[in-house]
């Protein structure tokens, strides 16, 4: 098969991952690859060494004008003010009522251009968010059709990228990011990723991805480059503790629940959902995001219940075997006062309690 | 590939029947399809299983897959390898890495199932 599944979307490097021999699955309405060799060869390897991942199904959303700066403060819960041209930040886009319509990186291109990338199946939802805030002098521009996105992710991701591109990227500090060329196509290059792992996410025009996917794997065969897909990126975010929209975030999740604090400033101008993060946090929350690691023999997986003491008080929101520690752990989520490190919990693993213990997170930090 | 004395399912368990002893495990084919294997979930000896019906449970890095019990009868021996090692079922599901045996309670069951060959013809159809 070499055509896309009918009714799914797809990447412009959908043959390539076919090509490759990769297992294609319908993710929230795309075709994209869940694995290549095999998710813990390729999750290896970006521990490891480097990774190539598509992640072009994920949305740009672009805002322009004298006022995008006050837009996108307005409609997101980190002070975009701290920002310099060339550097991005992990941000949350709520409703009024403090639940998250995404996760988003708002990278600041210039004083009045924002470049902003958020979840595939969002990025309707998202663009319509952010249009209808807009009151002011600025424009805001769906851009996803403009951009491919390939994650170089891994040790070696630098030595891999750097042999086609003159822009120096050593300088590129983590969540900086600069416009160049890669393998003579313009790309906006930024030292981000969802792996935990050091590495680069570019954006390129579509029309290219095909070729400089190809260029990538050639430059960094002598580090034993795999292609990498949604499984492997599941299971390396995971251990990095970092958070999946439709998981450990969604509608009527806060990002005070989601232990994803430090991306709220309540110090900074009005945005949407600020009254009630403040209102919130001067309450306390009543649930909330903990780490577990399985102390019993069993994987508690996505939405199985977690119970403390007998009875039913929470469920895993992403959980599974984590290939760089060997053990099997977990994200859920629990009353405040049970989600502290150490509390004893049992996960309904088939109608059975399995013994898990909370734990800190992230479960793994690379060394420096 | 697919042994010639292996009864197969539909659902991609086989067993090989000696002496009224089946050994069960799952099929080349399914190894393939679970990806790396990680976690394995098997009864305990005693336990009467129930042709068509839960055995147990394979886990893949990514999913869980329910396993069926190709032939009714009592469990008799649990592959203590599994335990320790899921691992080995991506690399010897028809051989090393059985999952159980089981004590036959109606052997005529086995003509319900496949042969290696139409085993092979409904993967290629599949």
């Amino acid at each position: 098969m070499t055509q896309p599944a009918p009714g799914l979307k797809a990447t412009p490097l959908n043959a390539a991952h076919r090509k490759l021999g990769a297992r294609m699955v319908d993710f929230g309405g795309w075709d994209m690859p869940v694995q290549y060799s095999g998710i813990l060869e390729e999750h290896h390897a970006v521990r490891n060494s480097v990774g190539l991942f598509d992640v072009s199904h994920m949305g740009e959303i672009e805002i322009h004008g004298p006022d995008a700066f006050a837009l996108i403060d307005s409609v997101t819960t980190n002070a975009v003010a701290k920002l310099n041209i060339g550097q991005a930040h992990y941000s949350g886009l709520l409703y009024e009522h403090g639940g998250f319509v995404d996760d988003i990186l708002v990278h600041k291109v210039a004083d009045d251009h924002y470049f902003i990338c958020v979840n595939a199946s969002n990025q309707e939802k998202d663009f319509e968010h952010i249009a209808k805030a807009n009151k002011l002098n600025a424009t805001v521009d769906f851009a996803s059709d403009r951009y491919a996105q390939l994650a170089i992710q891994g040790p070696k991701g630098l030595a891999t990228l750097q042999k086609l591109t003159a822009t120096d990227l050593a300088p590129i500090q983590y969540y900086h990011f600069a416009d160049g060329l890669v393998s003579g196509t313009p790309a906006r290059i930024a030292r981000t990723g969802y792996t935990g792992e050091d590495g680069f996410e570019i954006y390129i025009a579509p029309s290219e991805a095909d070729r400089i996917w190809y260029e990538i794997l050639d430059a960094g065969a002598e580090f034993g480059i795999k292609p990498c897909g949604l499984g492997a990126r599941n299971t390396l975010r995971l251990e990095s503790k970092m958070a999946l929209y439709g998981h450990e975030i969604h509608a009527s999740i806060t990002p005070y629940e989601a232990d994803l604090g430090w991306i709220v400033k309540l110090d900074k101008g009005d945005f949407t959902g600020k009254a009630a993060l403040a209102s919130q946090k001067q309450q306390g929350v009543t649930r909330k995001l903990a780490g577990f690691q399985m102390t019993g023999r069993g994987i508690g997986r996505d939405g199985y219940e977690v119970y403390v003491d007998g009875a039913p008080a929470g469920w895993v929101s992403s959980g599974g075997p984590s290939p760089t520690l060997g053990k099997n752990i977990g994200l859920c989520y629990l009353p405040s006062g049970k989600a502290k490190p150490g509390q004893q919990i049992q996960i309904m693993i088939r109608n059975q309690p399995v013994e898990a213990v909370t734990v800190p997170t992230p479960f793994y930090k690379r060394a420096k | 590939m697919y042994p010639a004395n292996f009864h197969f399912t539909k659902e991609h368990e086989w067993v090989s029947v000696e002496g009224g002893i089946g050994v069960v495990g799952i099929s080349d084919h399914a190894q393939k399809e679970l990806g790396d294997i990680v976690y394995v979930d098997l009864p305990k000896v005693g336990a009467h299983l129930e042709q068509g019906k839960n055995l147990g449970s394979v886990e893949s890095v990514k999913a869980v897959s329910d396993i069926y019990a190709p032939v009714s009868g009592e469990v008799v021996e649990v592959n203590p390898l599994l335990s320790t090692a899921p691992e080995k079922l991506n690399d010897d599901p028809h051989g090393d890495a059985w999952l159980v045996k089981i004590k036959l309670s109606s052997p005529d069951e086995i003509k319900s199932l496949l042969s290696a060959e139409d085993y092979q013809k409904y993967l290629g159809a599949e």
